[in-house]
This record gives structure tokens, sequence and C-alpha cells, in this order.
């Protein structure tokens, strides 16, 4: 699966694991938050990264102190028309501070990268099919924007 | 009116490429339909039953003559020759091809306009008193407050993929005119214990399947915390709404389903958190954006020369078009005037190209080029000088566009229906044209005085039915077009849902059906009563009896 970071496709060294999988004992790894928190000793003695999955129905202000240690966290969209994640995603970084890589995976598709990147999400695992020089081009669909959020904390009106 | 700056520009030449670059991909098969469809919504782009429909963003339905003469031009070149005005205040194209679409777009950017956000999960174009900035009612013009939550609205990233439509109304008067109550947000302005303007903020209003009127969630908002408010709705909304069931996704089942308190609670919450940041509007921007809507420049002898006595008493057909079709305008010596949209020639709110073009021209020559659109489906000149009336009537009338019946029973609301939408189950055209020939004795009409008759043909509301004092709802029963009515319901301040009456009944009998109900009216009411306010006050059973038969003694 393509992984893009800063706009650039990179290499993916996250293995997702199902909630059943045993924990490899070497290697980064992305677990449900469930997980994270019922297995939580044995996570944090592991060798490797740990990455936590968020899902539209979590709350994000509930696990803040779970969370904002994590080099990764993953904002799973089931369906790309699900926009909970893009306040989850906002709530991270302009609220909470949290400075890891916010990842999106799921159905990552071209025509909201743009949007999810302006929320702060800076990787993103595209959904099978999707074109890497195509979904590129999409951080590109616009050069101005009126609304300040996670790359821009000022309105076009306080702009100079 | 707004000018767009070289920033609002850019986004809107960039949307047209942006849009070119989908319509490419899908006819590429890059992107699959359900993968275009979202796309193709947010920019106002349905597949309808015989072709693809486009509606364009008419924000807060104000337009420079300039506009129309392109809409007209859009109409010849795109379409057959003419356009559909909204309930909503926008126009609908019903014949554009998919791959002419972005150029379209192209020529709407032209004149600083577009499709943004006319459909989809996401927040719609901003709709507004027809007569702002005119009324004598006004505490302040809300059309700078319109403009300043288009931008804020326009392509927010967090607000794209909400669980379902979303749409905000803005009123400045004190004689509602907006159907504020019945909008996902409404945003009334209002004046404080201390003299200060800001806004009531009601939420949880709409149509469609669950008719619902707006809670207010807070009496006063300060100016400079509007987007900042709106942004902590939304966020709620957007985390909260249900997005299981499409049925239950309006923010006015988030609002039910959590409680009154408990939504409010979590909207001011986010707001305290959101509430100093950069998002707090400016009174520079404030002003910046006032300084776009200030009066056109009125004629100080116009009030002098506004006695028409003659001609109203020269003219008995003037003189009814006077009454019914214009309003009183805040400046001594003018008058805004309504253009009907209602007649037998045309559907409810289609105009064709060249019916365009002469309202343009009409614009310019009597209203500083002016036209607003309004949620009943007609067009305002809104700033016509009082002594010139008499002959931009007979312009009017020569165009077909002076029916003397605004506000009557035959200005009706209606949504294109089976004619052309996908969801319908009911042609409301024809029917709306069946009442329009049946009532169509004009000292009848105006014996019966104001009368909203509003009808969509299927349950999603297009037509608004809940609100109208009489309501028609168009359902499929067997494969047969039948009509359910409804009554008693109301958009202005005496916000009120309509009520069924009883089982729906066969598309030939509607106008009977409302002749019935109109004839209790006429034998019950009381000096000075409306039909709502007979209605209220009799309650449904006379109507009920007379349309179905007296019960068993």
């Amino acid at each position: 699966m393509t992984l893009i970071k800063n706009r650039t496709v990179v290499d993916n060294t996250f293995r997702r694991l199902a909630d059943a999988d045993a924990l490899p004992p070497s290697g980064d790894v992305l677990v449900s938050l469930e997980r994270w928190i019922s297995q939580h000793d044995a996570l944090r003695a592991h060798s490797g990264q740990v990455g936590v999955v968020l899902t539209g129905e979590h709350d994000v202000r509930e696990h803040a102190q779970l969370l904002l240690d994590r080099p990764v966290i993953a904002l799973e969209f089931p369906k790309f028309a699900d926009g909970r994640c893009y306040s989850h995603a906002r709530i991270l970084r302009e609220q909470l501070g949290f400075t890891g890589e916010l990842r999106a995976i799921g159905d990552v598709l071209r025509d909201q990268l743009f949007y999810l990147y302006r929320c702060g999400i800076d990787a993103f695992e595209l959904a099978p099919g999707v074109r890497p020089d195509s979904a590129l081009e999409g951080f590109r669909d616009f050069s101005v924007v009126y609304q300040p959020a996670a790359d821009e904390p000022l309105p076009l009106f306080r702009r100079a | 009116m707004y000018q767009y700056t070289e920033e609002d520009q850019r986004i809107v030449r960039e949307r047209v490429e942006q849009f070119r670059g989908q319509v490419a991909r899908r006819l590429s098969g890059e992107l699959t339909e359900d993968q275009f469809r979202p796309l193709r919504l947010m920019n106002g782009l349905y597949l309808q039953r015989h072709a693809y429909m486009l509606r364009v963003a008419i924000p807060y339905g104000l337009l420079s003559s300039q506009q129309m003469r392109q809409l007209a031009m859009i109409a010849r070149t795109y379409d057959r020759g003419y356009g559909h005005f909204t309930t909503r205040q926008n126009i609908q194209y019903n014949w554009p091809r998919l791959e002419q679409v972005p150029d379209l777009l192209s020529d709407l950017a032209d004149v600083e306009m577009h499709a943004i956000q006319t459909s989809g999960n996401c927040i719609r174009n901003i709709s507004s008193d027809h007569f702002a900035g005119i009324a004598k009612d006004e505490i302040e013009d809300p059309r700078p407050y319109c403009e300043i939550l288009r931008q804020w609205s326009t392509f927010h990233p967090e607000f794209s993929y909400l669980p379902r439509k979303f749409k905000i109304a803005v009123t400045g008067a004190q004689n509602d005119r907006t159907a504020v109550v019945l909008h996902d947000i409404g945003v009334r302005i209002v004046r404080n214990d201390a003299g200060e303007v800001g806004f009531a903020i009601i939420v949880g209003g709409g149509m469609g399947r669950t008719p619902v009127i707006g809670t207010v969630i807070r009496e006063f908002l300060p100016r400079e915390d509007l987007l900042t408010y709106c942004e902590a709705v939304l966020r709620v909304y957007n985390l909260y709404g249900d997005r299981k069931n499409k049925f239950k996704a309006r923010i006015k089942i988030t609002l039910k389903t959590l409680g009154a308190d408990e939504f409010t609670r979590r909207v001011e919450e986010e707001w305290e958190r959101i509430r100093e940041t950069g998002l707090k509007l400016t009174q520079a921007e404030i002003d910046r954006v006032k300084a776009y809507f200030v009066d056109p420049p009125y004629d100080a002898t116009a009030a002098q020369r506004a006695d028409i006595s003659a001609q109203v008493a020269a003219d008995d057909r003037f003189a009814r078009w006077l009454k019914r079709n214009t309003f009183e305008h805040k400046v001594d010596g003018y008058t805004a005037v309504y253009v009907s949209l209602k007649s037998l020639e045309q559907p409810p709110g289609d105009v064709t190209d060249a019916q365009m073009d002469a309202i343009a021209d009409l614009a310019d020559a009597f209203s500083f080029g002016r036209i607003r659109t309004t949620h009943d489906q007609n067009l305002v000149l809104s700033d016509v000088e009082t002594a010139r009336l008499h002959e931009l009537w007979q312009r009017l009338d020569a165009l077909g566009l002076a029916s003397p019946n605004i506000g009557t029973l035959t200005d009706l609301i209606c949504c294109p229906g089976l004619d052309f939408c996908a969801l319908a189950n009911a042609g409301s055209i024809s029917v709306a044209r069946q009442i329009t020939e049946h009532f169509d004795d004009l000292d009848y009409l105006y014996d019966l005085g104001d009368v909203k008759l509003k009808m969509s043909g299927c349950i999603n509301a297009c037509g608004h039915h809940h609100a109208g004092h009489i309501g028609i709802l168009g359902i499929n029963k067997a494969g047969e077009e039948y009509y359910q009515i409804m009554l008693g319901g109301s958009a202005e301040d005496d916000a009120s849902l309509g009520k069924w009456i009883g089982p729906a009944i066969a598309q030939h009998e509607v106008s009977d059906a409302v002749q019935k109900i109109v004839d209790v009216y006429l034998e019950q009411r009381e000096e000075g009563e409306r039909f709502l306010d007979t209605y209220r006050r009799i309650g449904p059973e006379p109507f009920k009896n007379r349309v179905y038969g007296q019960p068993a003694a």
C-alpha cells in the first residue's frame, strides 16, 4: 500500500495488527485503541514503535493522555464520506498539541487529500487503485484558503 | 453588492479546474461513479430522470444585471433556453451535458458565480431575506454576515463530509422572511437590552421527512463570535450526528437525540475552547464586507414625485398589481417590486433566456442593476422609483411577468416533480397548473387574500409543503399518483408545521379539494382573518368534513 508523507512517497515501516494477531517480536506496529488500553504494559515494552488507530466513534479528548506521546496516530476512514476523523485531526493538532505523525488509513482517495492535509493529517495510506502521481496533484487543488485550520492559524481576513 | 477580491476569484477559478480534472477522471474511468457522486454533488450536479441537473448558487439571493445576462446566455448555450429558480434562491439548469459542465462553470466564474456546495453533505448556499437592505423593519442588513459565512463555509476542510446536508439562513428583519426557524442553523440579528446588535442562534429546524421547528440555543451572540460559534455547532454535529441512518442524520435529530440541553452544553463547551482563536471576527473584516453593501445612489427628490394616485385611479389592472406585487421601501419615493414567476404559461419559478435578458435590462433601467431571488420562487427589483412604477408594470406585463398574484393562492411553490426529478412520485408541475387554471378569477383570489400553497412531489419536501397554509404532497400508491393535503403550516414569524387532514386523493381531485377548503374559510372567516387565522381558530374538522364528506350524524 502506497504511503505518502510530507507530499512524497515513502516506505511504510508500520504493520497494522488485528486485535487477534500476536505481537511480533520486533518491528513497528499499529494497534487499535482498545488493544493499546488493554495490553498497555506489554505494548510499551515492545522494541519497535507502536502507533494507535482511532476511528470516528472514539472520543479523542477522553483518551488524550494515552495518545499524545505516540509516534503515529492513525485515523481510520471506513468510507471516505465519513467525516468524523477530520474533526479528530483538528482537535489533536490544534487543541491537544499532538506533534507526531497523523496518518489517514482506509478509504483514502485523491480528492480528499487537500482537506485531510488542512486538518493536520500529514501521512496518507492510499486506498488500492489510487495512483500516487495523481494523488500528489491533489495537494495543489487550491493555492488560497479562507479558513484557519491545522495548516494555517489565521483566516484569510487576518492574513496581511 | 459584494465584489470578488483577487483571492475570491482565484478560489473560484481553481475550483473550475479541479472539477474539470474530476470530470476527466470520471470520463476516463479512473473515478468510479460511487467515488464521483459526492464530488459532483458538492458542485451541484445531480443525475436526474433524463439528464444531469446543475444547481448554481445565488449567494443570499442577490444578482446583478450582468450576472442575470450570463445566466440567460448559459440557458441558451448549455440548456434548452430556460432556467428554474428554486425555493433556496438558487437557479437550476435541467439539461447540461457532463463534459460541458466545466466550461459552464468557467462562464459562471467570469461573472463571480459558481455552483460550489449547492448540494452534497456540506454547508450549502446561505439564504437570506429578499428585502435585505431595503426593508423598514430591519435591525441590520444581514448580507455582510451572509458573505462572511459564505467565505468561511467555502471548502471548509473539516465540514465537507458531514452526516447530511447543512443549511444556514440569516435574517436581519423583525418580520422573518427567510423561514429562519426551518434551517439547520438560523441566524437572527437581534438587539439586546444594552442596545448592542448581535445574533440569536436557532439550531435544528428543517423540513424533509421529519419537519421540526428549530430551538434557540443562544439568545444573544456577540457579532465577532459568529464564525467561532457556527464552527462549534458544526463540530458537535460532525462528531455526533447519526452516520448510520440517512433519515436520522440531520442536525435536528442530533439535537433531539442528545436533548437540547446536552446539545447546547456541548456546543458551548467547544465554543469556549475556540472562541479566542484566529477565527474570531474583527471589526475591520465586518467593516470591509459591510462596505460592499452600501445603498445605491437614491435620488433625494424621488419622494416629491411619489404620488401616483392618478395612475392608480385610471387603471384597475395597474392598481391590482400595485396592491399585490410591491413592497414598501425604507426610502420614501422608492418601492420594491416583485417579478411574478407564477403564470399559466410556465411552471412556477421557470424563466426563459429571453425573459432573463429582459429582466436584466429592466433592472438596469429601473433598479440600479439589482435583482433578488425569493424563496417563493419569484424575483424582486429592489429599488424602483415609485414615480416609474406604472412604466415598469407595463414593461413587465408585456413580458408575462406581472401576474398580480403575489401572496395569493396561485403564487404557489412547487418542486420540479416527476417531470425532472429522479426522486419524485408525482407530477407537481401539472397539479400546479390545474390549480392555477381553476383559480383564475383575480377578484376571487384577492378576496381569498394571503394563502400560501406549497407542494412537493415527494417526502423530501423541496416544495416545503409542511410550511404551507395549504400543503400538498405527491405520493405513489400502486403506481398511481395520489396527493395528501395538510393544513396549518407557516414559515413566517408564527412558524408552525401543517397537519394531514385525511387520506390521499387522486390527481384530478386536487383543485376541487382546494376549492372545498377555501369554501370553508370563506364561510367561516371573521373580520380581518387570513386563511391561516381561521384555520387556527376553528381547527381542522370543518375542513376535513368538507373534503371527505360529513361524518354520519
